[in-house]
């Protein structure tokens, strides 16, 4: 029985628990061992992303430390595992040392859907969700980790699950970090161009494999009067 | 310092070299094969010039070119090149078409006074329908630009299939001429309100003449 | 270079009838871009890109190496090559050289080279007619403003405002209809190609080994101002050099179909020199001019030196999503969307632009799309740093740079993190909307930190 590592990400960890919940019971249903290091906390894109690489150094640092024992880490969101994956060579540049563990690290680790399609090689987790739903790209997801039929064909196997596909999939739905408070009329008003093409698709749920994506979303939805619900991949396939 | 010497200057401080170097060898350049069937190369051509709303005739021989050249000049004013291929098809001596403008001032007023501009093409693309002209005694360049309509006749064999094959039959055009235009349909513009709009400086109308056999 | 107001970025957002405008043109782009890179279409794409990314990478990292092989080929072949540091430098030699030749009226096609030293302005000062001839550029130049959009400069204009903008400068009856606009000024311009002293004409590719440059349009006006005229003055900047005229399969096959979704524009010129023995009609006298400009610091950096290798395409516009909310006037620059968003900083201070950087989400669509492969969001970054590296050298952006320190020490001390987590999930609610925070909350419903986190579940998991 393999061992997973989760690393459930700070937004999930304080903002939307039961996905990291929902996480761990499809993983444990395919007979993986859970293993959830206590010491996590961020990978550091926040502070990457707003321009302070040092104060991101320290805390990915902190995250190599904290996943140094570990096979196989389990994200569930795409801009983190990017983040990890693809973006701590840059950050550690200069730091032989750590560079090295970066390099090392980033083959272990997984975003949960591309973790289940490739290493649990699933495609059907036996998941029930009756509805009909619209999916999200996640920008980070598409376009540096070259998610996309991954969570559909995941999805396209949940028994009563109608996939309907939005026009603009694959547009962003202003998030971007501190860009939504730097920003905030922009990202608003792109929520709102990709809200109205979520309606369009008369979908009860939007689902993604980002937690900072569905957030932005469901605040801009509920702003508008939109009774839409946001659900994670992983909440919708633990769903029976 | 002068503005030459200053620029070198700091672009090699900006490249963090002291002074000139010897670039790295470059890769060959990328030209794609062809893949169609030289056979194929007229329809292709046809095709993508019609979708482009230029008009094409494909005739057999040169002398059945002015048939169809009447046709397009009937009560209009024509002004034509010097190209020899023009002479062939019987162009030079066709009343309604004013050539052998050699003169620049002449060249000038005969094209802005032209209704239609009639030249032969150094080549044709046929993936993308385009016209390649040379500027040249033969040719001068505002008989294809001034008047509203532009007719083209073509030897068929200077068809070429795309732009790499013409990159690749003519490495240094610089060497040939001071001016080569690739001319891809009617002149367009969508600049007010996205709407498409033929001719506005260039002409509206683009016809072509293929002689097969040539 | 100031920020844009906020009020102004509002306004924008607010306008409807302009929302829809840039909309709908960029959705077209977009559309006619995907059809015409289609794998069906062209299968190379992708190698394309490479290509011309390794193309642009050795030619930047040679410039004075082809600069100087590009003048001796242009002299060979009859033109003169004009170095130019600053916009200044560009006026003097165009005013210089008119003043010689007694020439008072210059035609001239598209060129941002141009809009970016304000070249017209300066003529116009020494009582020289200056005439735009691309239709979107010779509106805007009648109604004195500036390029919306790198490829379609008159987006935001309706056939209304253009009807209005022709009739109190060319004093004609109020005309509508785009057709009858166009041969307006289709017939006012020929005149101006035909009287014209001097045709000035930007450069979209100087090519090294001929000497020569490569200019592409659909309309036929930067032809005509290279051929009708006796001089043809060709203004660039100096990264628009590539090696080899072979090397234009790779580039004219990406530009148009980048730029508008067409396999090739309508007119690609390859011009090289003064008209030669026996050519009937062309330019007696060319002149290329290269300008710096300050693209000369862009070199300085490895990592940021890519944005150089930019071909104008627009691309990159059209695609992003910030760009398509705000268009081009909201940029403080001739040159916008996310090429604009990294050049700007660059060309005129991280200091002075600090907010450009971060005007982006960081989506990527970009980087997707650019035909040299530019990593813009990885440019981006590079800036964001920079900006407040800036910041903490002039000792502003403090409370940020705190707030980020302590948010780091946190995220580093797993008890502390927790226990900041647990005190704000039972007291956020309580926190006022001020500020950025009351900002963010206008925009949106702002969620809640669970009762419970992650960590505190899993332990209560465990222990079942």
């Amino acid at each position: 029985m393999a061992r997973v590592s989760l690393f459930v990400t700070c937004i999930v960890d304080q903002i939307f628990p039961q996905v990291g919940i929902a996480m761990t019971d499809v993983l444990e249903r395919l007979g993986f061992e859970i293993d959830f290091p206590p010491g996590q906390t961020c990978c550091g894109q926040p502070a990457f992303n707003s321009g302070y690489p040092e104060e991101a150094r320290w805390v990915a640092g902190h995250f190599l430390d904290v996943f140094r024992d570990s096979e196989y880490i389990v994200v569930p969101s795409g801009s983190c595992t990017s983040m990890i994956a693809h973006h701590y060579e840059e950050i550690f540049e200069g730091d032989a040392k750590r560079l090295e563990e970066a390099q090392r690290m980033a083959p272990r680790v997984w975003e949960f859907s591309r973790f289940l399609l490739e290493v649990a090689r699933v495609e059907d987790v036996g998941a029930r969700f009756d509805g009909v739903v619209t999916y999200h790209d996640s920008c980070h997801a598409l376009r540096e980790l070259r998610i996309k039929d991954g969570p559909r064909r995941l999805l396209a196997n949940v028994r009563g699950l109608e996939l309907r596909e939005m026009d603009m999939a694959e547009q962003c739905c202003g998030f971007g970090g501190t860009f939504s408070v730097k920003f905030p009329d922009i990202s608003g008003a792109m929520a709102r161009t990709k809200i109205e093409s979520i309606r369009k698709t008369e979908a009860a749920t939007v689902v993604s494999i980002d937690s900072s994506c569905l957030m932005q979303l469901q605040g801009a939805m509920q702003r508008a009067g939109l009774p839409i619900r946001t659900l994670h991949l992983a909440e919708v396939l633990a769903s029976r | 310092m002068t503005a030459r010497d200053q620029i070198l200057a700091d672009i090699r401080a900006g490249l963090g070299r002291a002074g000139s170097a010897k670039p790295a060898p470059l890769e060959a350049p990328l030209l794609r094969t062809p893949q169609k069937d030289r056979n194929l190369y007229v329809q292709l051509f046809v095709q993508n010039l019609e979708k482009l709303s230029g008009k094409v005739f494909v005739v057999p021989s040169p002398d059945q070119v002015v048939p169809i050249l009447a046709d397009l000049v009937r009560g209009k004013q024509a002004v034509a090149s010097n190209a020899p291929f023009l002479r062939t098809c019987g162009i030079g001596g066709f009343e309604q078409v004013r050539s052998d403008l050699t003169d620049r001032e002449a060249l000038r007023e005969g094209c802005a006074k032209a209704d239609v501009g009639v030249t032969c093409v150094d080549y044709a693309l046929a993936e993308t329908g385009s016209f390649v002209m040379l500027s040249s005694p033969d040719e001068a360049r505002l008989i294809s630009l001034l008047p509203p309509v532009h007719v083209a006749v073509i030897p068929r064999s200077r068809i070429l299939a795309n732009l790499d094959e013409l990159f690749a039959t003519l490495p240094k055009p610089a060497e040939q001429t001071s001016a080569m235009a690739l001319i891809t349909g009617p002149s367009r513009t969508a600049d007010i309100e996205q709407i498409l709009i033929r001719g506005v400086h260039g002409p509206g109308e683009v016809v072509a003449i293929v002689v097969e056999n040539c | 270079m100031a920020a844009i107001p906020e009020s102004q970025i509002k306004q924008t957002l607010g306008d409807s009838r302009l929302q829809l405008a840039i909309y709908s043109s960029t959705q077209r782009l977009m559309d006619h871009r995907a059809a015409a890179v289609a794998p069906e279409r062209l299968p190379e794409y992708q190698d394309l890109r490479t290509r011309a990314n390794a193309l642009k990478r050795h030619t930047i990292e040679n410039l004075d190496y082809y600069l100087e092989q590009f003048e001796s080929n242009v002299v060979a072949h009859g033109g003169k090559v004009v170095y130019c540091r600053t916009g200044d430098e560009v006026a003097d030699f165009v005013l210089g050289l008119a003043k010689e030749r007694a020439a008072r009226l210059i035609v001239k096609s598209k060129s941002m080279t141009t809009e970016e030293i304000h070249l017209n302005e300066r003529l116009e000062r020494h009582q020289l007619e200056a005439v735009e001839t691309d239709l979107g550029e010779y509106i805007l130049q009648l109604a004195h403003q500036r390029p919306y959009h790198i490829v379609a400069p008159a987006l935001h204009m309706t056939r209304y405002d253009v009807a209005d903008v022709f009739t109190e400068n060319l004093g004609i009856a109020k005309e509508v209809v785009p057709e009858n606009q166009t041969k307006i000024a289709r017939a006012t311009l020929r005149e101006k190609f035909l009287q014209a002293h001097i045709g000035i004409t930007g450069a979209n590719f100087l090519v090294a080994d001929s000497g020569a440059i490569v200019f592409v349009e659909n309309e036929g006006n930067a032809r005509l101002s290279h051929s009708a005229p006796k001089i043809h003055i060709a203004i660039a900047g100096i990264e628009k050099l590539i090696p080899r005229a072979q090397d234009l399969a790779v580039f004219l096959n990406l530009l148009a179909r980048s730029a508008t979704g067409q396999a090739l524009s309508v007119y690609t010129s390859f011009v090289s020199g003064t008209r030669r023995a026996g050519e009937i009609d062309g330019p007696d006298e060319f002149y290329v001019v290269l300008l710096d400009n300050g693209r000369t610091k862009l070199l300085r950096d490895p990592e940021k030196r890519q944005s150089l290798y930019c071909i104008r395409c627009g691309a990159c516009l059209n695609h992003c999503p910030v760009y398509r909310k705000i268009g081009g006037h909201n940029y403080p620059w001739v040159y916008s969307g996310p090429i604009g968003a990294i050049i700007t900083p660059q060309f005129h201070g991280v200091a002075e632009n600090g907010w450009l950087p971060f005007a982006s989400s960081l989506c990527g669509a970009c980087a997707e799309v650019c035909p040299v492969k530019i990593e813009i969001p990885r440019v981006l970054l590079k800036l964001r740093s920079e900006v407040t590296e800036a910041r903490r050298a002039q000792g502003t952006g403090g409370w940020e740079r705190l707030g980020f320190r302590a948010w780091a020490w946190l995220m580093t001390h797993p008890g502390a993190y927790l226990l900041f987590a647990s005190l704000g999930s039972k007291f956020a609610g309580l926190m006022p909307k001020i500020g950025p925070l009351g900002k963010w909350a206008s925009q949106r419903e702002v969620p809640r930190l669970a009762p419970k986190s992650f960590h505190t579940l899993w332990e209560e998991r465990k222990r079942r």
